[in-house]
Parts: structure tokens; sequence; C-alpha cells
């Protein structure tokens, strides 16, 4: 049923009860069934009993059916929203540590981080550490411009993501859940 | 009120109507043993705690009332891990306590712990690590509303001995759940009951699919209004066994890998596949890629992860299979069609293949028993009784499910798909528990029986009366039986010539011993079995090397089924040469 010529990456909004354990409960998940997660990022949000997990996994239709539905099985899993086909922005952020021993290399690397938006958040006498955010692509391309002075470490947050618009789905989930608890409070 | 953990722990048990656990006491669950003398809850000492969970099963599945066990921290816990994943492959709802060392020192390898939550955490529908005494009548009563609604599943807490003996303030075991990540659908989406009713209307060649998850909504009865109504042919499987009467005339038998030629056949030549609480499990689709390539379906469940995981489907409905099909009953009610008139030809294929290939044996009065005709009796001496019957797991099991005709639901207990030996003793002493007038019958393997015989001593420490019936071919049944058919004939570890003497056995432990070695035997014994008061267990010797028929072989399509007699094909050799 599934065809791995059909995949692409999809990108998950998952909202879960903010408690120890969860996470170990979603990675068993994602453990046991085998599928293929690129990045996973957790965050509280505006309520401190809910987390956001941020999850981009690799597949065509069949396998996010799968992915979403066991997510949806797990009790502590709120609410499931794939952002892939909804208009969304996604980020990345990246630090990237490179040579820079050759003060020739080093006016070229500070144009570059330029030209991208990067940040220089920390220097020594042989390199510099970057900050860069943007989309994958362009951190690939931001990587690939490097490479040739030497990247000695690079650390990624895996992507982030958020739907456009007032209306989106993830936001509306959070705005009533946010709401029904309020009502809870004050024993609407 | 200021109460300790265990006194809170007890109250909420009260609360929630739990009036029997069974379970094994340890170190750190030490408080709540104690607390327990104090209050009026039937507690049944097993000697194993894997029994503790298979009866705990058993209970479950005979009364529909969800099971509690309450067992120690570290081997205590682990020794439910087996039971655990059964109940959770058979949706039973059960609950499970597990004594856990104190908050402070887990983690630091302490005496007898375990990480349970973290070891369980695949193994349960959800699990639950209690960190403050407060906390504790929430989670109980999570625990209960979790493990019985929905898709039914087992649900642990581990409590560690500082939550259970510290104190804090009982305010009452709370009336209401509500967890914001849990809510099971419960009524069929109506646009797709309209679409479900439209298929059934116009299918020629329907046939009706049931699993277990008609037995745990409780829709028998709708399961055999749908029937009646539209008159379509109807199989179940293993664990849907008892949801229609084996006696109604469009029974077809069970289907699967064991199941009659005309179940398997209805459902490859089908135009209309409606499955409902069932999951499509290897052994019943067989070849996934040669399963239904030709019929829509229709597939009724509680459990949205059940739907399309396995095959395509036309019309999926989530929600409880009862109100589903009284939905769709109403739905179809409206319809008007000569339904029989427009199944005839359906009916008379269906009949040829029941004609041609029957569940059959021989027995010979002079040679030696057939397991199909003492299960067979079993049936007919029995049935009158309404009893409830459990299996292990292997031939026996297959058998009895050919042999076995469960009428009603509720009736017929086994471990489907973990397929777990030794499960069928417990699971039946569980059933008695709930049911201590009623005949409760174990039938069993060799194998099967010897992997959870020591808790007979529960049985006569209880006065439980199970009659436990040992069909006893001196092998591991299905595997020889596996390694004659695709392995050469090259027996390896299959051989039990080496038993205990059950008699003797059943004698030690208090229990009465009764043996069967000539087909003459066979209903004389099981008559003096149900009428002995107390455990009995019965050894019944039988034809050593019978192979169970049909079967279809693992991997292969439905189609490819064969029948006593049948060749092997060549291609289905597995071992070396």
């Amino acid at each position: 049923m599934t065809d791995p010529k059909n995949y692409r990456k999809h990108v998950l909004s998952v909202l879960v009860e903010n408690h120890q354990g969860v996470l170990a409960k979603i990675a068993a998940l994602i453990a046991a069934k085998g599928y293929n997660i690129d990045s996973l990022s957790v965050a509280e949000t505006l309520d401190p009993t809910v987390s956001r997990m941020t999850l981009a996994v690799h597949g065509d239709e069949w396998v996010l059916e799968q992915v979403v539905k066991q997510l949806h099985r797990l009790i502590d899993v709120i609410k499931v929203t794939d952002l892939t086909d909804e208009e969304h922005v996604g980020r990345e952020m990246m630090f990237i540590r490179v040579n820079a021993s050759d003060p020739a290399h080093r006016a070229e690397i500070l144009r570059i981080t330029e030209i991208f938006r990067g940040r220089i958040v920390d220097v020594t006498p042989n390199s510099y550490t970057i900050e860069m955010t943007g989309e994958e692509k362009k951190l690939e391309g931001v990587l690939e411009l490097l490479q040739p002075f030497g990247i000695q470490e690079v650390v990624r947050s895996g992507v982030l993501a958020i739907a456009r618009g007032s209306k989106s789905a993830a936001r509306r989930d959070e705005g009533r859940l946010r709401l029904a608890q309020r009502k809870q409070a004050v024993g609407e | 009120m200021r109460l300790t953990g265990s006194e809170i722990f007890m109250k909420c048990l009260q609360a929630e109507g739990v009036h029997t656990v069974f379970g094994h006491p340890g170190g750190v669950i030490l408080h709540g043993y104690d607390v327990m003398l104090d209050y009026p809850l039937r507690h049944v000492l097993v000697r194993h705690e894997q029994v503790a969970i298979h009866a705990v099963e058993g209970y479950y599945k005979a009364s529909g009332q969800t099971g509690t066990a309450i067992v120690t921290s570290g081997p205590g816990a682990t020794n439910t891990i087996t039971g655990l994943t059964d109940a959770l492959m058979d949706s039973m709802g059960i609950v499970v306590f597990t004594g856990q060392v104190p908050t402070a020192v887990m983690g630091c390898d302490a005496f007898q712990e375990a990480d349970v939550v973290g070891t369980t955490r695949t193994c349960t529908k959800h699990n639950f690590l209690a960190l403050k005494t407060e906390e504790l009548p929430r989670i109980v009563k999570e625990a209960y509303h979790i493990a019985r609604t929905g898709r039914p599943g087992p649900v642990l807490v581990d409590l560690p001995k500082d939550v259970i003996m510290g104190r804090a303030d009982f305010k009452g075991y709370p009336s209401e759940v509500s967890i914001r990540g849990y809510n099971p659908s419960v009524n069929g989406h109506p646009g797709q009951i309209r679409k479900a009713a439209e298929l059934i209307a116009s299918a020629r060649r329907p046939v009706i699919y049931g699993g277990g998850g008609i037995i745990h909504a409780d829709g028998g009865a709708e399961l055999t209004e749908l029937v009646n109504l539209t008159q379509i042919p109807t199989t179940l499987t293993l664990m849907g066994l008892g949801a229609l009467d084996t006696s109604h005339p469009l029974w077809l038998g069970m289907l699967g890998m064991h199941g009659t030629y005309a179940a398997n056949m209805a459902m490859v030549h089908t135009d209309l596949m409606i499955a409902i609480g069932a999951r499509f499990d290897d052994r019943v689709t067989g070849k996934l890629s040669e399963f239904a390539k030709n019929c829509k379906i229709i597939h009724i469940d509680v459990d949205p992860t059940s739907i399309r995981k396995n095959v395509h489907v036309d019309v999926p409905i989530v929600g409880d299979v009862k109100r589903v099909l009284t939905q769709l009953n109403a739905e179809l009610r409206k319809v008007e069609r000569d339904w029989r008139t427009e199944q005839e030809e359906w009916y008379g294929q269906l009949a040829e293949w029941q004609r041609a290939h029957p569940l059959r044996y021989d027995q010979r009065p002079d040679g030696a028993i057939k397991p199909q005709y003492a299960i067979d009796m079993i049936y007919r001496l029995t049935e009158e009784h309404d009893p409830i019957v459990a299996t292990g797991v292997g031939q026996h099991q297959m058998w009895a499910s050919q042999y076995y005709r469960a009428r009603n639901p509720r009736r017929w207990i086994t471990s489907g798909g973990l397929g777990t030996m030794g499960f069928g003793f417990p699971a039946a002493l569980g059933a008695q528990v709930a049911f201590p007038d009623k005949l409760v019958i174990d039938i069993d393997g060799d194998g099967s029986f010897q992997m959870t015989m020591q808790d007979l001593i529960t049985c006569v420490q209880y006065n439980l009366p199970v009659k436990v019936f040992i069909i006893n071919n001196k092998y591991l049944g299905m595997v020889r039986q596996w390694q004659d058919m695709f392995y050469n004939k090259r027996y390896s570890q299959v051989d039990l010539q080496m038993h205990p003497d059950f008699v003797k056995l059943a004698e030690a432990f208090g229990a009465v011993g009764l043996r069967a070695e000539h087909p003459g035997d066979v209903k004389p014994i099981i008559e003096k079995a149900i009428s002995t008061p107390g455990p009995v267990v019965t050894e019944i010797v039988t034809e050593r090397e019978e192979n169970c028929f049909p079967i279809i072989p693992a991997g292969c399509a439905i189609k490819d089924i064969i029948d006593v007699g049948d060749p092997v094909p060549e291609k289905l050799f597995q071992g070396w040469r």
C-alpha cells in the first residue's frame, strides 16, 4: 500500500500534555512502527500544561495517515495537524562553526554570513560560529558555500512551523483549548 | 480527611465497583496489602503474576467487567509483560497496579526495581506513574475509564512505595473524567452509514466478516439482527466466535488460517466484505497483495488506527460496533429488496463449497482417539450447560475453534493476537471467579498446560471447579505439524513424551485427575469430569501425529488453502537440504 516513490516531507504540528514521559511515549511509538522522522522539536506553549511538538516525517499519504492515527491513539496527544498542504511558514535554526584561521577567509565568511542574514555569535583566533535561520534549502545553501573553508561543527534545531493567517487550524485548536480551560477555571 | 495512599487506593477501587482482584504481594506493595485487610475486597492469590493477568483477561472477557490485578515491583511487574501484551493485542479491558520502589531511589538500581512504565510503554493502552499521593483518585479514575472505553485495552498504574504510604486529603472519587486527548467516537457518521447501506443493498455476493470487537461492544444481538435482515452469509474470526449462533443457517464457520473452506472461499469470491470489529490480521488475510482484490470493503471499528492499516477500505465507519450496527440496521430496514432472491446464486455457490469441503475427521472405534473427536464430544456433552470455554494455543485451540461451536458471546476465551501458550487455564480460572456457578472448561494442550499449571493449587484453594481437558498428543503439536508440512518432517525439539502423570499431578494438588486412552472412554470420562465437583483435570491421550486442516500456509493467498488429503506444494518447503 505504500510506495517510497511518492514519499515527501511532511510537517506535523502536535499538541501534547506537558508532563513527564510524553516525549518517551512518542519516541517509543515512532521507533516501534519504524517511521522515518527527520526532526523533532518540543517546547511549552502559552499554556504551560501543553507542549507543542513539530515533527518532520518522510512518507506518502498512507504512511502519514498511519503516523497521524497512531499519534492520535496516544492518550497524551491532544491534537495532530498536518501543515504540509496548509499555508505555513517553516524555519530552522542552525549554528555552524567554521575554520577562520586564514585572514583572507575571514572576510569572505563574514560576507557570506551577511548575505544570508546570519550573525556571528562566537569568535576565536581560528574559527567563527555563525547563527543562521531559514528554510531548509537556504541552510543547505549556506553549508555548501562554507564547505570549502572547513566546517568544524553543525548544530541544527529541526524544523519549526506555524500556519499562516488568522484562522489556522493549529491556532484555532490552541485557542479553543485555552478558552475551555478558562471556562473550567471560572466554573462555567 | 487525611488518608494514606493505600487507603485512598482502596476507597477508589470500592467507588469504582471493584470487588475482586487477582494478585501477588511483595516488598514495596506491602502497605497496600496491609490496608486491604480492612476493606471488603476479594483477593485471589495466584502463584505467578502472569497467571494473574491471564485470569483478569478471562474475568473480563467472560463478564465484560474491567478486571483488576495487583502485583509488586521488579519481578512481579515484569512477570506481567506477556499478559499485558496479550491483553493489548486482544483488546482486553484490564487495569494492573504495580508496586514501585520509593521515588527517591527510582533510577538507582534499588532492590526489585524495574523501569516498569518504560518497559510497558508499548504493551499497554496507556500507563501512569503516580508521583503524588493526592493524584491517586484522578489516576485510578482515568485508568478504568481508558481501559474500558473506545477499543478496550490494558492500563498500568505504577505505585511507588512513598506514594502509597504518604498522606493526602481525600476529597472523594471523581465522578467524571476529562482527558482532552482521549475522546473515542461512539456513533458512526450518518453519511457513511448511508453509503454502507447503499453498498449492502446492491451487493450480489456479500459476506460479513466479524471479529472480537463485536463481543467487546456487546453487539451480538445487533449482528444477528443485521444477518437476519439482510440474509448475508457470515463468518467470524477466532476472537469473534460466539457473536453469531453457530446453528444459524447463514453461519459459514470461522475464517482464516484454520477456518473452514467455505468461509475462506467466500472471502475470495465476495463482491462486498463487511468487516465489523475485526482488524484484517495476517492469519485472516493471508498474502495481502492477493487479498480482497475484486471486492469493496466496509470497515466498522471503534479504533481508527485499525482502518486502512493493512487493506484498502471503501467505506470506513469509526464508532462503537453496537451503536453503528443499530444505526446501520435502522437504515437497512428502509431498503425494499428481496434479499434472498438477489443472493440466490451466492448461496448455491457457498453450499457447494460446504458440501465439497466440510470439517471432517475419521474416528475408528479401535484406533487412537482423534483430538477432533474428543473436542466434538466435549461440545456435545456440555453444550446444554452453555459453558464458558477457554483454550491454550496450538493445534488443540484450532480444533476447539472448529469443533467447540460456541453459541453465545462471552463464552469463548482464547489468545488470538499474541498466541500465548499457557493462556487457557488461567483464563478459565478468572472466568470461574466471575461466574462461580457456571460450567467453565479449559480445552488445553499438553504443552500449553505445562506452562501455567502450577496455579491448579489456586483453583483448589478457592474451590474454583474448572474442568481442564488436556488434549495430550505428547508433542508441541502445531510446531510439529509445520515441521511435518514445511520442513520435510525433520522434528526439532517438539517431542513431549516426557511429561508428568497428569492424573497424579492433579491429585498432588488436591484436585481430581482422570484419563481417557481409548475412543470408548471419551464419553464416560467427559461425563464423569463435568459431574465431579471441584477442579478436575482430564487427560485425553490422542493420536500423536494428527494434523489440523484446512490450513492456509503462512504467507500464502487464501486460495492456496490446503484441505485434508491435498498435497503440500514443493514451493512451501522452508527448511534446508
